[in-house]
C-alpha cells in the first residue's frame, strides 16, 4: 500500500518536471524567437485567449474579466490568426517589431492542476503559472507584464502540445503602445 | 508662444511640431478644446440598467457616465466636492449611491431623491458636526451641462453653449450614421461589444485623431499585413477593397473621413465573406433590406472618420469608435470598442469581433503598427532643433471641391492631405477661442480649403 501512494507522488513529480520542462523549452524559443517552432508547439485546434481585466467592487467580482466568445478581449486567437502573426514579423517590414523587440519571458509557480487520466499516464493536464514577460526595444521602450497563465496541454504523437492558453494580464489599461510578442 | 497663425499655417500647409509636444499648448488645448468641444464619453450599452456606472473620461478629467432610476443618463464629474477624492475608482458598476471614502460625504443620482443628479445627500455629522449649516443643495456633485444619447453613444460638453450636437455634426452626420445605423440601413440598431480596451501610447492625441480623419498616405505603415492577408474574403489584404473612397473634409467643423460620396442608388451587392457561408448570407439579405428600406434616399458607405477633436471611428471592416484621451502632450491613453448589429445572429456577431480583434486595438495586425509611427514621431520631435520645423500637410492643397449633396463639405480626392488642414484648421479656430456662433457661422473657413476649377 505505502509503495503505491509512493509510485503516485513519484509520477505527479515527473509529470510536473516534464511539464516544466516543456514549458520552459517553449519560452526559450520565444526569447530565441524562433517563432515557426514555437508554433509546432500549438495543437491545431489551440485557443490563446487574453481577457481585459477591469477595477470592479469587491463584490461585483464577477465583472472583473470580460467574458470569454462574446465580449472584447486583447487576444483570442487560433492556429490560423497566430501563424499570420508569424507572418508578418517575418516579412522583416511589420514596424512595431523592426527592429524586433529583446523579450524575457520568466516563467514560475507552475503548478499542475489536474492530469487526466491519472499523473501517470497523463493524456491532458492543466498547468497554471505565473508569468512575467519583460519586453525592451530601441532605446528606453520597456514593458513589464505580468499575469497569471492557465494552460491546458495534451500529450500528441511528437510529444506535448498547447491546446489551450488563457492569458490574464493583471493590468487593467494596458501600460504598453501594443501587444506584438506572444504570451 | 507663437502665434496660432505660425504654428498652423494653412496657405503654407504648415503646422509646428510645437503642438505635438509643447506643455503650455497642452495646458490650453485642455481648456479650449476639452473643455468646450462635445466629447464622446461611452455607449449606452456600458449603462443598460438603472443605476449603473462607467468610468470614462474628458480631457485628462475623470467623470462618472451613469444612468439614473429614471433611465437617464447623466455625466458627473468624477471628484468629492468636499476635498477632492476620486469617488469611482472602479471602471464600472452598478450603484445607488456614490459615497466618498475619505470623509463619507454621499452622492445620489436618483431624480426622485434629488433635484439634479448628483446632488450631496449624505454627510456624516451634519446634525451634530455641521450644525445642520451645511447648504447640502450647493454641494452636489459638477454635472456636465450638455448631455446628448445619439443612436447609442453618449456625447458630453463642458459648455453650456456649445451648439447641439446635431449641429457640431453637421453634414458630416451621414458620415457617423453610416457606422451607427443598421447595415439595412434602418436608424441606430447597432450594438456594443462588451468591454472597453484601455492602453497607453506615448504620443501626441492629435496623432490619432489625424490618422482616422483620412490619411490614405500613410499604406506603407500597414504592408506587412496586406502582404499576409486577413481580410474577410480570407487572403487579401487587410480588408476588403472599399469601393468609391475618397477624401471628404468639414473645413467650418473639423470633422472628415475617408469614406464614398453620397449616392442615391445602392451599389450591387459583392460577396465577401467567402470562408462563413452563414454569414455570407446574412449580409446579402441586409443587403436586400437595405435596398428595400433606403428606396432612393441618399446614403453612404463610410471607412474612417474623426470627430473633432478626438473621437474617430471605421464604419465597416472593422466597425468601430476609438477615443485618444489627453494624458500629457507627448502622452495618450487611447480606447477602442467594437459594434455590430444589434439583431444579427450570434455568428455573424462572432466572425465580426474576430475580425476585429485581429485588425484593431494594441494587439491589432494593423493597429500595433500605427502605434510605432506616432509614438517615434512625436520622440523625433520633441528637440528644440527639430521643433524649428514644421509638418509638411500640402498633398492636393487648392485640389479640393465643394461637395454639392454636403453642404461645407469637400472633396479632396482619394490621396490628399485635404482632412489634416481641416482637422489643424478647427483646432486653431478653437484654440483662438471665439464664440461658438463665430465657430459655428457658415464660410467663416472660407479660407482653409480653396476649391481650384
Ligand atoms: S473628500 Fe469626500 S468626503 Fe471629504
Ligand atoms: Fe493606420
Amino acid at each position: 500500500m505505502g509503495e503505491v501512494m509512493a509510485d503516485d507522488r513519484l509520477s505527479a513529480m515527473l509529470l510536473e518536471h516534464e511539464i516544466r520542462g516543456f514549458l520552459h523549452a517553449e519560452a526559450d524559443l520565444l526569447d530565441d524567437r524562433r517563432f515557426p517552432e514555437w508554433l509546432d508547439l500549438l495543437a491545431e485546434d489551440v485557443r490563446y485567449w487574453m481577457p481585459i481585466t477591469r477595477n470592479v467592487r469587491h463584490d461585483q467580482s464577477a465583472l472583473e474579466y470580460t467574458r470569454e466568445q462574446q465580449d472584447s478581449c486583447w487576444f483570442d486567437e487560433g492556429k490560423e490568426t497566430l501563424r499570420q502573426r508569424v507572418q508578418q514579423l517575418q516579412t522583416g517590414i511589420h514596424w512595431a517589431e523592426e527592429p524586433r523587440s529583446r523579450t524575457a519571458h520568466l516563467l514560475t509557480n507552475i503548478r499542475i492542476v489536474s492530469a487526466l487520466p491519472d499523473a501517470a499516464s497523463a493524456k491532458e493536464v492543466e498547468v497554471r503559472s505565473r508569468f512575467l514577460l519583460y519586453r525592451n526595444r530601441i532605446h528606453d521602450e520597456t514593458d513589464i507584464l505580468a499575469g497569471k497563465r492557465l494552460d491546458h496541454l495534451r500529450r500528441e504523437e511528437g510529444g506535448w502540445r498547447i491546446s489551450r492558453r488563457e492569458i490574464r494580464l493583471d493590468q487593467s489599461v494596458l501600460l504598453a503602445k501594443n501587444l506584438t510578442t506572444f504570451f | 508662444m507663437d502665434t496660432l497663425n505660425s504654428l498652423v499655417d494653412l496657405q503654407a500647409g504648415t503646422v509646428s511640431r510645437e503642438i505635438f509636444v509643447n506643455d503650455e499648448i497642452f495646458r490650453q488645448e485642455l481648456e479650449r478644446i476639452f473643455g468646450r468641444a462635445w466629447l464622446f464619453v461611452g455607449h449606452e450599452d456600458l449603462v443598460p440598467k438603472p443605476d449603473d456606472f462607467f468610468v470614462s473620461r474628458m480631457g485628462t478629467e475623470s467623470v462618472i457616465l451613469t444612468r439614473d432610476r429614471q433611465g437617464k443618463i447623466n455625466v458627473l464629474l468624477n471628484s468629492c466636492m468636499h476635498r477632492g477624492m476620486k469617488l469611482c475608482r472602479s471602471d464600472g458598476g452598478n450603484t445607488r449611491a456614490f459615497t466618498c471614502p475619505y470623509h463619507g460625504w454621499s452622492y445620489s443620482t436618483d431624480g426622485r431623491l434629488v433635484e439634479t443628479p448628483g446632488e450631496l445627500v449624505g454627510v456624516p455629522g451634519f446634525a451634530t458636526h455641521y450644525r445642520g449649516e451645511l447648504d447640502k443643495k450647493s454641494w452636489g456633485l459638477v454635472h456636465c451641462p450638455r448631455v446628448v444619447n445619439y443612436k447609442g453613444t453618449i456625447w458630453a460638453s463642458w459648455d453650456a453653449k456649445a451648439p447641439d450636437f446635431e449641429d457640431y455634426l453637421g453634414g458630416f452626420r451621414i458620415y457617423l450614421d453610416a457606422a451607427l445605423d443598421h447595415r439595412d440601413g434602418r436608424e441606430g440598431g447597432s450594438e456594443m461589444v462588451g468591454g472597453v480596451q484601455k492602453w497607453r501610447v506615448k504620443c501626441n492625441w492629435k496623432f490619432a485623431a489625424e490618422n482616422f480623419i483620412g490619411d490614405l498616405y500613410h499604406d506603407i505603415s500597414h504592408r506587412s499585413v496586406d502582404l499576409v492577408g486577413i481580410g474577410p474574403s480570407g487572403g487579401k489584404g487587410r480588408r476588403d477593397r472599399p469601393r468609391g473612397r475618397t477624401t471628404i473634409g468639414f473645413p467650418g467643423l473639423g470633422h472628415g473621413g475617408l469614406a464614398e460620396l453620397p449616392h442615391h442608388a445602392e451599389p450591387d451587392y459583392v460577396a465577401t465573406y467567402r470562408n462563413h457561408p452563414e454569414v455570407e448570407e446574412y449580409y446579402r439579405q441586409v443587403h436586400e433590406a437595405r435596398v428595400r428600406n433606403l428606396g432612393d434616399r441618399l446614403r453612404v458607405t463610410t471607412g474612417t472618420g474623426t470627430i473633432f477633436p478626438n473621437m474617430s471611428f471605421h464604419g465597416r471592416q472593422p466597425r468601430t469608435i476609438a477615443v485618444f484621451h489627453p494624458i500629457s502632450p507627448t502622452e495618450m491613453e487611447m480606447w477602442r470598442i467594437y459594434l455590430v448589429d444589434r439583431d444579427a445572429p450570434q455568428v455573424v456577431k462572432d466572425v465580426a469581433r474576430h475580425y476585429y480583434l485581429r485588425y484593431s486595438g494594441p494587439g491589432g495586425m494593423t493597429e500595433s503598427d500605427d502605434m510605432e509611427n506616432w509614438v517615434y514621431a512625436t520622440e523625433a520631435s520633441m528637440g528644440p532643433v527639430a521643433r524649428r520645423f514644421p509638418y509638411n500637410y500640402q498633398m492636393g492643397a487648392g485640389h479640393s471641391q465643394p461637395i454639392p449633396e454636403l453642404p461645407g463639405g469637400f472633396d479632396g480626392g482619394e490621396y490628399s492631405e485635404q482632412n489634416a488642414r481641416v482637422l489643424y484648421g478647427r483646432w486653431k479656430q478653437l484654440m483662438e477661442g471665439g464664440d461658438w456662433d463665430a465657430l459655428m457661422a457658415p464660410g467663416s473657413h472660407a479660407a482653409m480649403e480653396p476649391a481650384h476649377g
